[in-house]
């Protein structure tokens, strides 16, 4: 199974970009061959999402101090960088849990993704202008990813 | 400093402690010889939601709360129902409270086993973080997930999605679960219940610094049940009030070298939390779940906050248990939510949030407008408590190497679990109140060298 996990808020701006890449890589791929899922919040929860595939790809927003809109990219084979650190609200960013899963023997056997850098993360804000064109742009080389793959 | 002598003056400080929900720091200050102040540096008063829900409609504090924390949404939606509920003057029937109930066990089971096995666990056995746990003992870190997953499929199932649950709505839910729906959840419960007995004979293995502390507990008190939703507000100091009492006796204020709000009752110093309710209501509890804690070394009472993770270990598997009663025991309820029609009123509510008692107050036009909205959470409450651990704990050990003692008073914080989560993004509206003149604490140097917290609610 091709995974695509798309992990934000809906409700608080640029949090939402990496829901609305999940959104966009629905429209443009067929079921059979992509899942696609959003995660809201825990991203412990991450690990038993993609129990059972094969590739996994996951797009969450990022504050990381960049440029908004900027696009990072990670491979779980290896360390991921510093933007993927930050813990958020929650106790563990997505490094740590992609090291948690990895302690477990969990990680699927490609994990990969990418990361927007976000401009605001106001209730009730949508998506900036620059995490929107980044949204773009993501969905296009991940589409470029899984067309390669699959 | 000197190592293995007793320091006569100093800081003990952690700028930003790993292993509690959001960003918060510590600092001791020692002047000859003698622990003069400890500091929990947290910014967590929740005036920015409180702003945000004036001029809403009555209908809309459940969502809106919800999401000031992402690892107890269920606890802020119960408290704003109850609130809202009390100000229309409706009490919704039995089966709409069981639901609720229900619901918030998933909650517990969730929070507790995050908080035993991937934050507070790692202290007990000498690892740096629960990925380090991990690494050494994936079994046993597994099954801590795996009970976790169980609260989380609970909370999907009744609450509609585990984070943020979105069934919730005044007046009881948009939909009530089938029968057949919760029964599918039993058998994963049945495991969740063997993996929290099993949990407690794991943490009773753990060693405990000798240390008590002579708290004020503060919990609710049901008739019957262990509390979770319902019932009188009571301390072990005598207070036995309603919660529409809490603001004749609890006063929030500022204090100088914080942005958070401190809480007192009637002037004093308090604990709410896992080893409140459990020392308030030992007697509520199951007897094979009494007779599971006293196996696990534990008495009906618990003053040293180091076995807080026995205690929630407790309540994990009473939570399991009362989830599996309810679920044996359920019938939807028919409508899923009574009407509450709003009237001019202020409204009282009150629920047990994982890490304690989470009280919220609105007040309401006759057309349903929310004119003011006050929101206690338990971290504000615990506070002061937890800087006096800090106090006493250090006294005594001033002669440890300081490494030691650093991680120690670190260990001691997260005793109580403390969340911090809603809380950067209201340092602004802080210091736009203006209410901030002297400071100049560490905290806002941390806050400015990094970006806005990033809320992944």
């Amino acid at each position: 199974m091709i995974l695509v996990i798309g992990i934000g808020n809906p409700d608080r701006g640029d949090d939402a970009a990496g829901l609305a890449v999940a959104t966009r890589v629905r429209k443009a791929t067929s079921p059979r061959e992509v899942t696609v899922r959003e995660l809201v919040g825990d991203q412990l929860a991450l690990i038993d999402e993609w129990t059972g595939a094969t590739a996994v790809y996951v797009v969450d927003a990022v504050c990381s101090g960049g440029t908004p809109g900027t696009v990072y990219e990670f491979d779980a084979a290896d360390t991921l960088t510093e933007h993927f650190r930050h813990r958020g609200t929650h106790t563990f960013s997505l490094a740590d849990v992609i090291e948690l899963a990895r302690a477990l023997g969990r990680l699927p056997r490609h994990l990969a993704g990418f990361g927007i850098e976000g401009a605001s993360f106001n209730i009730g804000d949508g998506l900036s202008p620059q995490a929107e064109a980044a949204v773009e742009e993501v969905t296009g080389l991940l589409l470029g990813e899984l067309k390669a793959g699959v | 400093m000197t190592h293995g002598s007793r320091r006569a003056n100093g800081h003990i400080s952690v700028p930003a402690l790993a292993r509690v929900e959001g960003e918060g720091g510590l600092e001791i200050v020692v002047s000859d010889g003698q622990v003069t102040g400890a500091r929990l540096d947290i910014y967590e008063p929740p005036r920015f939601f409180e702003a945000l829900l004036r001029g809403r409609q009555y209908t809309e504090p459940p969502d809106i709360t919800a999401r000031i924390c992402g690892i107890c949404p269920v606890a802020y939606q119960m408290s704003a129902c109850h609130a809202i509920e009390d100000a229309c003057g409706v009490t919704p029937p039995e089966p709409v409270r069981a639901l609720r109930r229900l619901l918030y066990c998933g909650e517990w089971i969730e929070s507790h086993a995050l908080h035993v096995y991937l934050l507070h666990a790692p202290d007990f056995l000498g690892y740096p973080s629960g990925i380090d746990l991990a690494r050494d003992h994936p079994d046993i870190v597994s099954r801590g997930l795996r009970l976790k997953k169980a609260g989380n499929h609970l909370m999907a199932a009744v609450g509609g999605r585990s984070i943020h649950p979105v069934n919730v709505k005044v007046g009881g839910f948009y939909r009530a679960p089938t029968p057949r729906e919760l029964a599918q959840l039993t058998p994963d419960l049945e495991q969740a219940r063997q993996d929290a007995a099993d949990t407690l004979t794991w943490v009773a293995t753990f060693d405990f610094p000798e240390f008590e502390r002579d708290y004020e507990f503060v919990s609710m008190r049901h008739p019957r049940q262990y509390p979770i939703t319902e019932g009188r507000i009571v301390s072990s100091g005598g207070l036995d009030i309603a919660p529409k009492e809490y603001d004749d006796h609890f006063t929030e204020f500022q204090v100088e070298h914080s942005t958070a709000l401190h809480s007192t009752l009637d002037g004093r110093t308090y604990l709410t939390g896992p080893l409140a309710r459990y020392s308030l209501n030992f007697d509520r509890l199951p007897a094979h779940i009494q007779d599971e804690a006293r196996a696990a070394g534990l008495g009906e009472t618990c003053a040293n906050p180091f076995r807080s993770i026995l205690v929630r270990a407790v309540e994990l598997l009473f939570a399991c248990d009362e989830a599996l009663r309810l679920i044996a025991e359920y019938q939807p309820p028919d409508p899923p939510a009574v009407d509450v029609t709003p009237q001019q009123a202020s409204g009282y509510g009150v629920s047990e949030a994982p890490r304690g008692m989470l009280y919220h107050r609105y007040t309401i036009t006759g057309d349903g407008t929310i004119t003011d909205a006050k929101i206690v959470p338990p971290t504000s409450q615990n506070q002061r408590a937890i800087e006096a651990d800090l106090v006493d704990f250090a006294s005594p050990r001033l002669d440890m190497e300081h490494e030691r003692l650093t991680a120690e008073c670190e260990q001691a914080i997260r005793n109580h679990d403390p969340c911090i989560s809603c809380a950067t993004h209201f340092l602004d509206l802080w210091l736009i109140d203006g209410a901030d003149g002297n400071h100049d604490h560490h905290h806002h140097d941390h806050h400015a060298a990094h970006p806005p917290e990033l809320p992944h609610n």
